[in-house]
């Protein structure tokens, strides 16, 4: 018993120390439990499906797949075509997600062949290889976007005639979250969002019942037990890489048509720290996550975004501390994960070695 | 005997690697639901032998194989483990290719999991199956009750004790459609004798059942008890084919090593001109555990007199390999290692070193050189970096190598050691296995260490060299009366080498010899049938 708990604890260590955190916080930033409700319920709109695209990687022992940003370029591509197009509403972000797709396949198969050569090493090499695809999706907006692809809607390209703006307002904005609108005490619960995040936890289950979804189970176990039992190492990891990738571009869709707006070149760029940091404070490790780690961790992770910057501003006076406190404590986050992982790791194989003695 | 009775026979079954003969001429049959007990020392042939049945890629890899393998009256000639698993050939490893995070029905049935289609798979295809749970641990349960175990078929692998996860590996074989031979490649080696007893009545379970059974095992009495007949392999020969009935553990201890009288007569003499060994124990571990993986120690105490060589052998995977690792802090370790009265602390190389240790690792590529630098750096990098020897002051502040004092150590012991080469700036990887072995030598030689641990000292160099190694280490330990421990797996290179030889078996010292014992007490030890159960002092 005694051991048992010990168990729970160290494995949720990281959402613990965050419900702490916020504990604190929440009574010194003096916000109302109403608003932090309906804006944990917005950011829970924006961001769940985003974090619930890390699964299957991790699933398949590859670690957080930073390679998402790829996915979440896919989508971008799609969102600015079906402006150009001038698509509005839900058939818009269908037809976005319908554009973004193949890319995201595309991008997917160069990630997954690059992960593939980095067994593990995936995670910084994922990191790097999104940095660098980075680069050739700028040169695709920059340089190819009104010169060789056209483009009719001057709104959406710059003024020296070619290369798309660097802010464009999205017209599909709130597509799928006013499909089915709901307003419970001035709190709106966009009803359509939240099934098409269903829809994912449901398939994420499912999926890990399925063949391919033990596959993937066994090869992140064990590479080379899975390998000489016959089933297809790398195939199955590079299956679980464009998933992910897939997903993420659905996931950027949904996450802008929240917001609005889009930052054309440096917007996707957070989008996978974001995640990440959010899936691990759920209480996931590089090595394990569930559905539930993603939502817990969503949640928990944007309230203390929504929290801390306030309660950083009671506290010294200075407004200047908001973006700063971001971007600290979502790093801040991801190294504390990391090391309690390898820590929790290190004490297993302790009380392992214990017992073979 | 009708021939259709035979399950697998071999005809004049012989591999070399690189010119060196591992088996030559290896003939044997077995019959449809024999029992086969195989056994031999360490190098004897045994994992080459099952490589070749199994059809691992090494084998075609290095040249295949000569004569011809007979399975189930068809000619086999599997290019890959996978056509071995078709054909209905099982092999459960000596390591466990179990995954821990999965439960008994997962790892039973990996890769063969029975599915049921869906309304998605049947657009996207079969591996979009859902996993059919109850039919899946139907089977493992039936998998379990031919064993005559009881498990559950939904624990998980990673909390159940070692001995039950070798039940699941064999009840992964047997769960297999078409099985129809077994080998077994020490699975009672983790097993408590309870355990054991299980999975020996298993395994006439499974024989009567039609199914074939090679079973490789170092504890003799199993040998005898379950089997049927029993292969002796002896330097890649079949020295003996014969039924078990009626052959003593004894008898079978002496066909495994049984050499010529010739190496008793060498280590007799070699007793006779010992080196300088004086009566007081300089080095001494007491209850020492490693975690080296694959040569798990698990409690060991021995001590050694100043100025002997004191030998450690036994099988591999026994542990002897863990011993000095874990002395030199390569390995997690634990217990207490004493030298000249003081402690040496465990898990740091650094401290065993400057406590006037030094080692010749039995990974000679990856521990023991810098393959990509010339053999004087080699020679002297230990010496410079723990001693701080081969350096000299520039401005009487800044250390800087000292060039010529390196060179001239280099050249003095590549004269000694009778190292070929093109001088002391050729690269270390250029050189041959032997040539490299000598480095090592020569790298703990510039410690001028008191006491020497030399791990695997001729691993993978030819016969010539072999002789030349040792010698080396003979003449250092009577010119400087250094005291050695020299862990070997070749029991005659121990017997022509030291004063005195303990045998580890399963992770602990089963007893230690004068050398000039007679070779078949030194086999019963390595299978645990004898077993010294006080406190070695002597």
């Amino acid at each position: 018993m005694n051991k048992r708990m010990r168990y729970i604890l160290v494995n949720s260590a990281v959402p613990l120390l965050f419900i702490l955190i916020s504990a604190v916080a929440i009574p010194i930033s003096n916000f109302s439990g109403m608003y932090l409700l309906s804006e944990i319920i917005t950011r829970l709109t924006r961001n769940s499906f985003m974090v619930l695209s890390l699964l299957l990687p991790v699933m398949a022992g590859m670690g957080i797949n930073f390679g998402l940003i790829l996915g979440a370029m896919a989508g971008q591509i799609g969102l600015i075509f079906v402006t150009e197009w001038g698509i509005l509403g839900a058939g818009g972000l269908t037809v976005a997600a319908i554009v973004g797709t193949p890319i995201a396949i595309l991008f997917g198969w160069f990630a997954g062949n690059v992960l593939n050569r980095a067994k593990g090493r995936e995670m910084i090499t994922s990191m790097i290889f999104g940095l660098f695809m980075s680069g050739i999706y700028q040169f695709f907006l920059l340089y190819l976007c009104g010169s060789i692809i056209p483009f009719s809607r001057p709104n959406l390209i710059l003024s020296r005639g070619y290369g798309v703006r660097n802010a464009i307002d999205l017209e599909v904005m709130g597509g799928f979250d006013n499909l089915l609108k709901v307003w419970v005490n001035g709190i709106a619960f966009p009803v359509g969002t939240f099934i098409i995040i269903g829809v994912l936890c449901v398939f994420t289950w499912w999926f890990r019942k399925t063949k391919l979804g033990q596959n993937m189970r066994a090869v992140g176990l064990d590479l080379d037990v899975s390998g000489s039992s016959g089933i297809p190492v790398e195939k199955t990891r590079m299956q679980a890489v464009i998933i992910s990738t897939v997903l993420s571009c659905y996931g950027q869709i949904i996450y802008l048509q929240n917001v609005g707006s889009l930052n054309t070149y440096n917007g996707a760029d957070q989008a996978a720290l974001f995640a990440a940091a959010a899936l691990l404070v759920g209480g996931a490790t590089v090595s394990r996550a569930t559905v539930v780690n993603g939502i817990v961790g969503t949640a928990l992770f944007h309230l203390n975004f929504i929290v801390m910057p306030v309660a950083g501003k009671n506290l010294t006076g200075q407004a200047m501390l908001g973006e700063y406190f971001r971007m600290f404590v979502s790093y801040g986050i991801v190294t504390t994960a990391l090391i309690l992982h390898a820590w929790s790791r290190k004490k297993n194989t302790d009380s392992a070695r214990a017992e073979r003695k | 005997m009708a021939e259709d009775n035979i399950m697998l026979k071999l005809t004049g079954v012989g591999k070399k690697f690189d010119d060196v003969a591992v088996l030559k001429d290896v003939n044997f049959t077995l019959e449809k639901g024999q029992i086969m007990g195989l056994v031999g020392e360490n190098g004897a042939g045994k994992s080459t032998l099952m490589r070749i049945i199994f059809g691992m890629n090494v084998i075609a890899e290095t040249g295949g194989y000569d004569g011809e393998v007979f399975f189930d009256g068809n000619k086999a000639a599997f290019t890959s483990p996978q056509d071995a698993l078709k054909a209905g050939i099982g092999m459960v490893h000596q390591e466990f290719s179990l995954i821990p995070g999965f439960t008994t029905t997962e790892n039973i049935l990996l890769n063969m999991e029975k599915t049921k289609p869906n309304v998605i798979s049947k657009v996207f295809g079969k591996t979009l199956e859902t996993l059919d749970m109850p039919k899946m641990r139907e089977r493992a349960a039936h998998a379990f009750q031919t064993l005559g175990v009881n498990l559950s078929t939904d624990e998980l692998v990673s909390e159940m004790p070692v001995g039950h996860k070798q039940f699941i590996e064999i009840a992964r074989e047997i769960d297999r459609e078409h099985v129809k031979m077994l080998v077994l490649d020490e699975p009672t080696a983790v097993l408590t004798e309870s355990e054991a007893e299980i999975l020996l009545a298993a395994m006439r379970k499974i024989a009567e059942m039609g199914i074939s059974i090679i079973f490789i095992s170092h504890r003799l009495a199993e040998i005898t008890s379950v089997c049927d007949k029993i292969v002796v392999l002896r330097d890649g020969v079949v020295v003996v084919e014969n039924s078990t009935a009626g052959v003593s553990v004894h008898q079978i201890a002496d066909w495994m090593v049984g050499r010529e009288s010739s190496a008793d007569a060498v280590a007799a003499k070699r007793h006779e001109e010992k080196g300088p060994s004086g009566s007081d124990f300089v080095f001494e571990v007491k209850n020492l555990w490693v975690d080296m993986p694959g040569e798990t120690v698990r409690d060991v105490s021995f001590k050694v007199r100043r100025g002997e060589i004191f030998g450690i052998g036994g099988l591999a995977g026994h542990g002897k390999l863990g011993v000095p690792n874990g002395i030199m802090g390569l390995s997690p370790a634990g217990g207490i290692v004493s030298f000249d009265g003081k402690e040496v602390s465990l898990n740091s190389p650094i401290s065993a070193l400057n406590g006037g240790l030094a080692f010749v690792s039995e990974d000679r590529r990856g521990v023991g050189l810098l393959l990509d630098e010339p053999i004087d750096w080699n020679i002297c990098f230990n010496a410079m970096q723990v001693q701080g020897k081969f350096l000299k002051k520039v401005l009487g502040v800044v250390p800087i190598r000292d060039e010529k004092a390196m060179s001239a150590c280099a050249r003095q012991y590549i004269e000694e050691l009778s190292i070929k080469c093109t001088g002391e700036k050729q690269l270390v990887k250029q050189l041959s296995g032997g040539n490299q072995q000598k480095i090592c030598l020569a790298k703990a030689f510039a410690l001028s260490p008191s006491f020497l641990i030399v791990a695997e000292p001729t691993r993978g160099i030819d016969v010539g060299a072999k002789q030349l190694v040792l010698e080396a280490l003979r003449r250092y330990n009577r010119e400087n009366g250094t005291t050695i421990l020299m862990i070997s797996s070749e029991l005659e290179e121990l017997r022509q080498t030291c004063d005195r030889i303990a045998i580890i078996c399963e992770g602990k010292i089963a007893g230690v010899r004068a050398p000039e014992t007679n070779a078949v007490d030194f086999g019963l030890l390595m299978s645990g049938e004898i077993r010294d159960d006080v406190e070695e002092t002597a």
